[in-house]
């Protein structure tokens, strides 16, 4: 019983049922034996530069820099990975790992749709089954991620119980686990979950602030002031705030405010309390008797009430700050990062381009925001038709 | 305030002595259908021939129940229950009986949420659970509560939980799994009291149409480290299995089964249900007499 907990201060651990702990130190051993070989790390850069595209572009946003008058923006350009946001890097990172472990299935749970499809691309590319986990909800928001899973190969199982999104998907997944844990990899999709996966999800993400830190010396010669990324889970801000821990450089959060604070939202830092959901000691949305509420957001993929445990200690620790940003807002950041440099980023990403849009005018043109531009907004284009059409009437 | 574990000895070497088969604790979640009919339902369970009771606290996310549980977890929650409603519960069973066992089962953040949490930086996660569980042990050893389970917290977070608990003369109950290795079982094993929980099988609670395959070697790999109790839940729903896992365990846990009998039973039957379900499950009444 000496194993490392995986301890970000009070918060992490291990708080999963006895069936499971098992398996999560055999994941623990194998994550740890495969980080120590080369040939792993080497099969995996290789197809991250070869069938992902990496690495990604860092895009200056100079249309988008001089309309807000103040701060340099700069984009991380995860939207240009292959199938379209970061969770990729995560999922073939894992998949290599269940192939190690000589677990033939795997499962996973999926809110927008881009961890289930990068889940489902990375076991179509290795001939792995595939069952994705996903609220009966998100199913309707977002058929054509359904239709394009299938396309791949995998199969899409909609979850009834609860609120129907990805809180519930995440249960289902886990009874999955629990019931069929000797053959089955989890691929949890986001820095959330027992130890180790918040770890695992973390070094997988990494690539994100690690390139994006070298590319930004090799351009403008010096870190960014301020590094912007949304966190439902927080995966893609983690990816990026944590090789910038060390440096003087300024990190934000960005939430989900939905409908308000005061409404339903999916603010979990900002708005909710320490607890313990999903096997981890993090903040969570909860009613005074324990109970999770759910959280609303318009991006699916911010729709969760907890939050990855690092991002909790982070908080608490004062190294990153966490804001939150509404739907609205969110949508005027979508329309405006398309009107002025072209690029239609996925409504979570939106979220963190409407936080910069809000700081960066109080700052000096030799300043810069470097912002984590997680995922393209196609598979939004039809939700934010139709939230811009009811907003106009 | 009794002995730890006191009522579990005491329940667990009586049974031996009479030799009648394994002791029932049937699981009740609750607040299901809803809070009033609680107590009615835990008074017919021990007409019935319950030993004691495990005590289900709802909640809104339980990721080892299956469905059966998930609904009546979400149809007592709808219908307002909370923690106190499951203290009601105990209380009136300790009331009819107060020598029965009676055991707390739920999940960690209903627990939690009935303190408060000081996120205190060099905390470690199970230490940080352990404050916060104060509050519940004070409510749960005036109510009458000798134990509780705690289904999403493994032994490796557990010391802080199992202090604080003990301190108000509560055992912290463990599960084990088929999974489980030895190492695993080991550290169960040291720090257990009242009775060790065994899952029955690889999944999450329902009926099943058979006891697990493998479960005697499962109770066989335990009982060669450990002399604490054992007691048997997940897939039990039948006198059959009663039977079956009474040849290797003093106590079985029947849960679904027994839940799914109060969601069929007429508005009116659900005391009569549980009270003729649980005569059938103990023995006391023949499945062929059941009409």
């Amino acid at each position: 019983m000496t194993r490392e907990s995986g301890a970000f201060g009070p918060f992490g651990g291990q708080f999963a049922p006895e069936t499971l702990m098992p398996a999560l130190a055999e994941l623990e051993d194998a994550w740890a034996d495969a980080q120590a070989d080369p040939d792993f790390r080497a099969e995996l850069d290789g197809l991250l530069r070869d069938y992902v595209g990496r690495e990604t572009p860092l895009t200056h946003a100079p249309r988008l820099s001089e309309q807000l008058g103040g701060a340099q923006i700069w984009l991380k350009r995860e939207d240009l990975a292959h199938t379209g946001a970061h969770k990729i890097n995560n999922a073939l990172g894992q998949v290599l790992l269940a192939r190690r472990m000589g677990k033939p299935r795997i499962i996973a749970e999926t809110g927008a749709g881009q961890h289930g499809v990068a889940t489902a691309t990375a076991c179509a590319r290795f001939g792995i089954e595939c069952i994705v986990y996903m609220g009966e909800e998100d199913v309707r928001r977002q058929a054509l991620n359904v239709f394009r899973m299938n396309l791949l190969g995998t199969e899409v199982v909609p979850v009834k119980s609860g609120a129907r999104t990805l809180k519930d998907a995440i249960n289902e997944a886990i009874r999955d686990w629990v019931t069929n844990v000797r053959n089955t990899h989890y691929l949890i999709g986001s820095a959330i979950g027992p130890h180790p996966y918040p770890l695992i999800v973390r070094e997988l993400q990494s690539c994100i602030g690690n390139e994006a830190k070298r590319q930004l010396e090799e351009k403008i010669g010096k870190l960014p002031d301020v590094a912007i990324a949304c966190v439902g889970g927080g995966s893609n801000a983690i990816g990026l705030f944590h090789p910038l821990i060390d440096d003087h450089v300024r990190l934000i959060g960005v939430e989900a405010a939905g409908e308000g604070l005061n409404a339903r939202h999916a603010a979990t830092l900002s708005a909710g309390a320490p607890g313990v959901l999903h096997g981890t000691r993090t903040y969570v949305l909860q009613d005074e008797h324990g109970q999770i509420t759910e959280a609303h957001s318009i991006s699916a993929g911010l729709d969760y009430p907890g939050v990855g445990p690092e991002h909790a200690w982070l908080m608490l620790t004062e190294r990153a700050e966490y804001v939150s940003v509404t739907d609205d807002e969110a949508l005027d950041g979508l329309k405006l990062l398309s009107e002025t440099e072209g690029i239609i980023p996925a409504l979570e990403t939106a979220h963190a381009i409407a936080y910069a849009s809000r700081i960066a005018p109080t700052m000096s043109p030799d300043e810069t925001i470097l912002i984590g531009l997680s995922g393209r907004g196609d598979k939004d284009v039809e939700i934010v038709r139709d939230a811009l059409a009811s907003r106009e009437r | 305030m009794p002995e730890l574990g006191q009522r579990y000895r005491t329940a667990f070497a009586a049974s031996a002595e009479r030799g009648d088969g394994p002791l029932l604790f049937p699981f009740l979640t609750a607040g299901f259908p809803t809070p009033a009919e609680t107590p009615d339902l835990v008074r017919a369970a021990l007409r019935g021939g319950a030993a004691g009771f495990e005590i289900g606290v709802p909640f809104s996310d339980p990721l080892a129940d299956g469905p059966v549980h998930q609904d009546a977890y979400n149809v007592a929650l709808s219908a307002g229950a909370t923690l106190e409603t499951a203290l009601e519960a105990v209380r009136v069973a300790r009331e009819a009986s107060p020598d029965a066992p009676l055991t707390l089962m739920g999940y960690l953040n209903p627990f939690l949420a009935c303190g408060s949490a000081s996120d205190d930086a060099v905390q470690a996660p199970g230490a940080a659970v352990g404050e916060p569980l104060e509050a519940l042990a004070r409510r749960a050893a005036e109510a009458g509560v000798d134990g509780v389970i705690i289904v999403d917290l493994p032994v490796d977070e557990s010391d802080a939980a199992r202090e604080v608990l003990a301190r108000h003369g509560i055992c912290l109950v463990y599960l084990l799994a088929p999974t489980s290795t030895q190492e695993r079982i080991d550290a169960v094993a040291q720090r257990a009291s009242g009775f060790i929980y065994l899952v029955s099988l690889t999944g999450v609670t329902g009926a099943r149409e058979q006891v697990a395959q493998d479960f005697a070697a499962f109770v066989r790999r335990v009982q060669a480290r450990t002399d604490t109790p054992l007691a048997v839940g997940f897939g039990i729903s039948r006198r059959e299995h009663v039977l079956e896992v009474g040849k290797l365990v003093p106590a079985a846990i029947i849960g679904s089964a027994l839940t799914a009998t109060i969601g069929s039973a007429p508005p009116d039957g659900r005391a009569a249900a549980v009270e003729r379900y649980l005569e059938v499950a103990t023995g006391r009444r023949s499945e062929e007499t059941d009409e």
